[in-house]
């Protein structure tokens, strides 16, 4: 970024320094070790993701020549500019706005579910508040319970961080600023229900609120409940991605690999078995995997009807935006069940059959980076008689708060390993943890399965990597494949309309709502805006799938059973009718505006 | 004009309006036809002539005869009258209050005498829905001189020699803002007209475009050619019917006439302008949040830089100008900047239009040279305080402004001078105070006014204009105490130092100029509980005066809450504890009995 930039002087407190013409003062005062608090601003860096709509006030300077304090995160740094950011007029002004933002906020900290994690909280540390003299009304709104996120508006405080994701990143639209002045707050439209607006459920408000104000359903209390009822046979699965975020919640580096103790814990916790989604990623590749080689097999030989690209599945937030945003693609992405829900349709007859357990007394639990899979699980498609293949899906906060109710020291766990059969997974199912995973675990399936020939390699560097949109040719032993990968759903976005308009010529996408892949879910511990703890997490799952023995998922030898014992192949009738799905057109209906 | 033997000239303002000037437009025209005059006597609706408080107003051309407070019903006197017998008809002339004398050319009424108007140089005298009116008058001749013989960098030099600044209320040199956005290259540029016109009691803009809509649309097309823009969009409020009206028929005559759209007069400059409507919320007139609003965004404001002039509408470079800042342009093209120059102040060039309003004899519209003094205008101009009372307080640039007192009128009004005085000059509202108006109260009243117009973005704004509010009501509500005073000054200091927009760097204006001018008012209502001004209702009591009270019990019968006890043909007596102080009481005493204290 420095490259050529023309440099400018300023000073800031005692230092003298040059930064790159653009700089802003915030970013300029970190250089010299000056950390000037901010509250609404964020960014992710090296994604592209910056909120900075200098609404909070924490981080104004005081720059010498101008009348009024400026807001450090949103003021480019000048020439022989003169700025103090810890003067008394700084220091008064920053704790007077925060005394305001915290008269106008429930002081609930004791019982709220965000106390320990939560930005606010620790600003008012910070900044030393310690009364609030300006005391007042306080803002009242309408809780918001959706399947999978609450908006407890109360705790709002207008950083604009879930309306900046929500818009900007996503594209999804749901939320925005409405009303004005004190009773100003982000909501949906007209102010409806989350549940009837255009929202994907991907979390992604939920991983960057600062406060209690959005936050995920808490499904816990009826596992626990469930665990220590004894005519149930309680299973849990894991994502790949859970293993490579949990141990942030007991202080470990971000991008340690906890799986070991993970499945210690769960033990403890009192599930009877402690299974692997990435087992049931291993039979997503094989379904989806033969279900593009179908299609492709049929495009180059010339079919004209067969659609292409195919788009993968797994993400249930993207299947909710395509749903309600792009009804009329419905017949592009490939029909198979997410991995969740392959685990859980399994699970529920093989697997209950196995152990001689009726389904009602089988419940499946699954541990989630996401909040969209609690909404996924409740779908109608994904129940047999009213029964959910998956009870409750739990995110990888949820599953951290269980351990520390349960009196569990995560440090001193021994490492176990998964349960058979449905723990066993390849590392191609690690993969699908990290944004260009899910095409690369297909790729290592499908390439074989295509040319007959062994794989000339195992890492796919080209299809790896945090930048938003992708792309990349797969020499399938003389056809080119055509690959292009999205994450975050505004890249999704542009890919839509560029295949609607049919200008894109791609075999295969794949698309994952979250920035990162699931290692960036809206159920993850909380990021606080350092992209760093990403891409750690991303290192950890790849470096999972380098330790693994079997990195193909049509070699794990389960996945062969499982096909051999029950499903026959894949997509066969019976494969079809347990892991495969239909999509629907959700598009949001307005009605017409009635008179008045 | 000349066609006629007379011109009768009936205001077609929003105010003279309400009461029902055009019904007397169609009583005079109907009048004229029966006698058969309407071929010689032509009936113009005229935009606003600024003295509302006595319209609605008629002026009969060439004799130059102003009448006031017309009724519909008086078309026909001044028809036989005036018409054909030539004679004035005395009592519909105006009364000068001083000398008791009736005065029929406005020329001779101090309200006109010392007004100079410039931006509302056609407001009552052309009929705005006729674009030849407005050409007879000089209208699109500027424009015409500059695609003819000036460069727009020859503009835009005019318009810094003539030393014009923005009358939204920022004073921004507007030479060169243009300059500005006449610099930056881009594809496309526009020009945006700020008729977003919200301060509480203000109206100088709604007027400029019902009575001349065609001086803002050609000074838009001459903003156009300097910048090199070719699309002109005007944001105004939908609360603006007539206005938007107007416009709306003035932008088709222009079209019509190659005065707008693709190659005006001829010249290979292609110019069109649009409207865009606001629901009304103040906080729109900051050029951000309205460049917003203009983009189907929320109507909130960012941080500037980047200024419009560089990245606005679409992100392109924008020139947002105030309606009567593009007012005064056509005429500093026509007459020169040397010739604007020589009105004003040193810093304040040119002329300002105010509206007057509150506790003041002459409420309306005036338009004086910069560097008028507020006692010329407030006591000449604006004839004086309503009702002989004494003069308190004028509160100048709206919410945002402050209020001065007796010790700033003979401060000559200008840009600086006012703010150095405490206040601002901000688009020209003035509201006029009397000794019977609490100054706690004002401040409040301006709070409340801020509370519901802050777009909630920052948090200073947002939650920090709402405790000052709840802070003077706790005032005004006799439940102040010592604190409250110094959290007050602080909380002022800092949403003026935190807030992201003009509005809050304002909104605190009103409290902060209170306490300066009449501090003791606010420790009288904390430390006394008394309200010099008799207004805050919390602090006043009322008593019965036992000498005066015959004890008829009319009291007691009105009182709703039966605080009033006493016996026939004896003094009464209010029980303070369950008086809810309504006045009730009061009305119905015929003996001056009951007290307020």
């Amino acid at each position: 970024m420095a490259e050529n930039k023309e440099m400018i002087s300023l000073t800031i407190d005692k230092h003298q320094l040059e930064v790159p013409k653009g700089t802003t003062v915030l970013d300029a005062a970190k250089l010299v070790g000056i950390d000037i608090p901010t509250l609404c601003h964020m960014k992710l860096h090296n994604m592209g993701i910056e909120n900075k709509p200098a609404g909070c006030r924490i981080c104004v300077v005081e720059v010498q020549g101008r009348r009024n304090l400026a807001p450090s995160c949103a003021t480019e740094a000048t020439d022989g500019m003169v700025i103090k950011t810890n003067s008394m007029r700084v220091l008064n002004a920053r704790q007077t706005v925060m005394e305001l933002i915290l008269s106008d906020h429930p002081a609930d900290c004791l019982t709220c579910v965000k106390s320990g994690d939560c930005e606010l909280q620790s600003m008012a540390h910070r900044l030393g508040v310690r009364e609030i003299r300006y005391q007042g009304e306080q803002s009242c709104y309408r809780e918001d319970f959706s399947p999978s996120i609450i908006r407890d508006m109360d705790k709002c405080i207008m950083c604009r961080r879930c309306e900046m994701m929500c818009n900007e990143v996503q594209t999804v639209g749901a939320l925005s600023g409405v009303h004005r002045g004190f009773n100003a707050v982000v909501s949906p439209a007209f102010e409806m229900d989350l549940v009837n607006s255009v929202c994907t459920y991907c979390g992604q408000c939920v991983a960057v609120c600062p406060t209690g104000a959005l936050t995920e359903v808490n499904h816990t209390n009826e596992v626990i409940k469930l665990l220590a009822d004894p005519t149930k046979t309680v299973i849990v699965q894991t994502a790949p991605a859970v293993r490579a975020a949990l141990g942030e919640e007991f202080d470990k580096e971000p991008g340690t690999l906890v799986t070991g103790k993970m499945v210690a814990a769960l033990r403890e916790l009192g599930f009877d078995y402690v299974f692997d989604t990435d087992f049931a990623a291993d039979l997503t590749i094989m379904e989806e995997g033969t279900e593009l080689l179908g299609r492709l097999n049929k495009y180059l030989s010339g079919d004209k009807e067969v659609k292409m690209p195919i788009l993968t599945s797994c993400c249930p937030a993207w299947v909710n935006f395509f749903e309600k945003q792009f009804p009329d693609l419905l017949d592009i992405p490939s029909t198979a069940r997410s991995p969740q829900q392959m685990f859980g349709s399994i699970a529920k007859t093989y697997f209950a059959d196995k152990i001689g357990v009726k389904r009602e007394d089988l419940i499946v639990v699954s541990i989630m980076p996401c909040l969209a899979k609690k909404y996924e699980c409740q779908r109608d498609e994904f129940k047999v008689d009213g029964d959910p293949d998956v009870n409750f899906a739990l995110s990888t906060r949820e599953l951290a708060a269980l351990i520390k109710h349960a009196n569990i020291d995560f440090d001193s766990l021994h490492e176990e390993d998964f349960d058979r059969p449905l723990g066993e997974s390849s590392g191609a199912g690690v993969i699908f943890g990290a944004t260009g995973g899910v095409i690369e675990a297909a790729v290592r399936t499908a390439y074989e399965l295509h040319t007959g020939k062994p794989l000339p390699k195992l890492d796919y560097t080209e299809l790896r990597g945090l930048e938003g949109f992708r792309q990349a040719v797969i020499d399938f032993d003389g056809t080119p494949i055509s690959i292009g990968i999205a994450h975050g759903l505004g890249n999704a976005r542009k890919l839509l309309e560029c295949i609607r308009e049919n200008k894109c010529v791609y075999h295969a996408i794949e698309i994952m709502s979250c920035p990162g892949g699931c290692i960036g879910g809206g159920g993850q511990p909380l990021h606080h805006g350092h992209s760093e703890i990403l891409k750690a997490r991303m290192e950890a799952i790849y470096r999972e799938d380098a330790g693994k023995p079997i990195r193909k998922s049509h070699e794990n030898p389960y996945i062969t059973k499982l096909y051999e014992e029950f499903l026959g192949a894949p997509l066969s009738k019976k494969a079809h009718h347990l892991l495969h799905t239909n999509y629907f057109d959700r598009k949001i209906k307005f009605e017409d505006s009635k008179e008045c | 004009m000349a066609d006629y033997k007379y011109d009768i000239l009936v205001c077609g303002g929003t105010g003279c309006r309400a009461t029902e000037s055009e019904l007397l437009v169609s009583n005079l025209k109907a009048e004229l036809k029966t006698l058969q005059l309407d071929s010689e006597v032509q009936v113009v609706s005229t935009g606003c002539f600024g003295f509302c408080e006595k319209g609605p107003i008629v002026k009969i051309m060439p004799d130059n005869t102003f009448y006031t407070q017309v009724n519909a019903s008086d078309a026909a006197e001044i028809v036989s009258e005036h018409i054909v017998k030539g004679r004035k008809v005395n009592r519909l002339l105006y009364l000068d209050p001083v000398e008791n004398k009736n005065v029929a050319d406005s020329k001779n009424m101090d309200f006109y005498k010392k007004q100079l108007r410039v931006a509302l140089r056609n407001c009552g005298f052309i009929n705005p829905e006729n674009i030849e009116e407005s050409i007879a008058r000089d209208g699109y001749s500027a424009l015409g001189t500059i695609l003819q013989s000036i460069t727009p960098e020859g503009v835009i030099d005019i318009l810094k020699k003539s030393g014009l600044r923005g009358r939204g209320g920022g004073g921004f040199p507007t030479g060169i803002k243009w300059e500005m956005a006449r610099k930056n290259n881009a594809d496309q540029k526009y020009v945006v007209c700020n008729a977003d016109e919200g301060d509480p009691g203000a109206f100088m803009d709604r007027s400029i475009l019902e009575g001349d809509p065609h001086s803002v649309l050609e000074a838009m097309a001459i903003c156009g050619y300097c910048i090199g823009a070719t699309k002109g969009l005007i944001y105004i409020r939908a609360e603006y019917p007539l206005a938007i009206k107007r416009l709306k028929v003035a932008i088709g005559q222009a079209r019509e006439y190659g005065l707008l759209g693709k190659n005006i007069l001829d010249f290979g400059f292609d110019f069109d302008v649009e409207l865009r409507y606001g629901a009304g919320a103040f906080v729109c007139g900051e050029e951000t949040s309205l460049i917003h609003s203009m983009e189907g965004k929320r109507g909130e404001p960012t941080v500037k830089p980047p200024f419009p002039a560089e990245s606005g509408f679409m992100n392109k470079p924008t020139i947002v100008n105030n309606v009567e800042t593009y007012a005064n342009i056509p005429v500093i093209i026509n007459k020169g900047a040397d010739w604007f120059a020589s009105i004003g102040t040193e810093k304040s060039k040119g002329t300002k239009v105010f509206a007057l309003a509150g506790k003041i004899n002459n409420v309306g519209l005036i338009e004086v040279p910069m560097g008028t003094t507020l006692r010329e205008v407030i006591f000449e101009i604006g004839g004086g305080i309503k009702n002989g009372k004494k003069f308190k307080a004028v509160q100048t640039g709206g919410p945002s402004g402050g209020c001065l007192t007796e010790k700033h009128l003979d401060i000559p009004i200008d840009f600086d001078n006012l703010i150095a005085a405490g206040s601002m000059m901000g688009s020209g509202g003035m509201i006029v105070m009397d000794e019977d108006d609490c100054m706690v109260s004002m401040a409040k009243f301006f709070l409340e006014f801020t509370v519901e117009e802050s777009c909630g973005k920052c948090a200073p704004c947002r939650i920090g204009n709402k405790r000052l509010f709840e802070i003077l009501t706790k005032i005004t509500d006799g439940k102040g105490v010592k604190q409250d005073l110094t959290d007050l000054r602080n909380l002022c200091n800092v949403i003026k130092d935190t807030s992201l927009c003009g509005l809050g760097q304002t909104s605190p204006n009103p409290i902060l100029s209170t306490m300066e001018n009449f501090w003791h008012e606010y420790v009288d209502h904390i430390e006394n509980h008394k309200c010099e001004a008799a207004h805050c209702r919390a602090l006043m009591k009322y008593e019965i005066d036992e000498e005066n009270c015959i004890g008829c019990t009319a009291c007691a019968r009105a009182c709703p809450v039966a605080a009033i006890t006493g016996s026939k043909k004896m003094p009464h007596i209010i029980n303070q504890a369950i008086c809810i102080k309504c006045g009730a009481c009061m009305e119905k005493c015929k003996f001056n009995a009951v007290i307020l204290k």
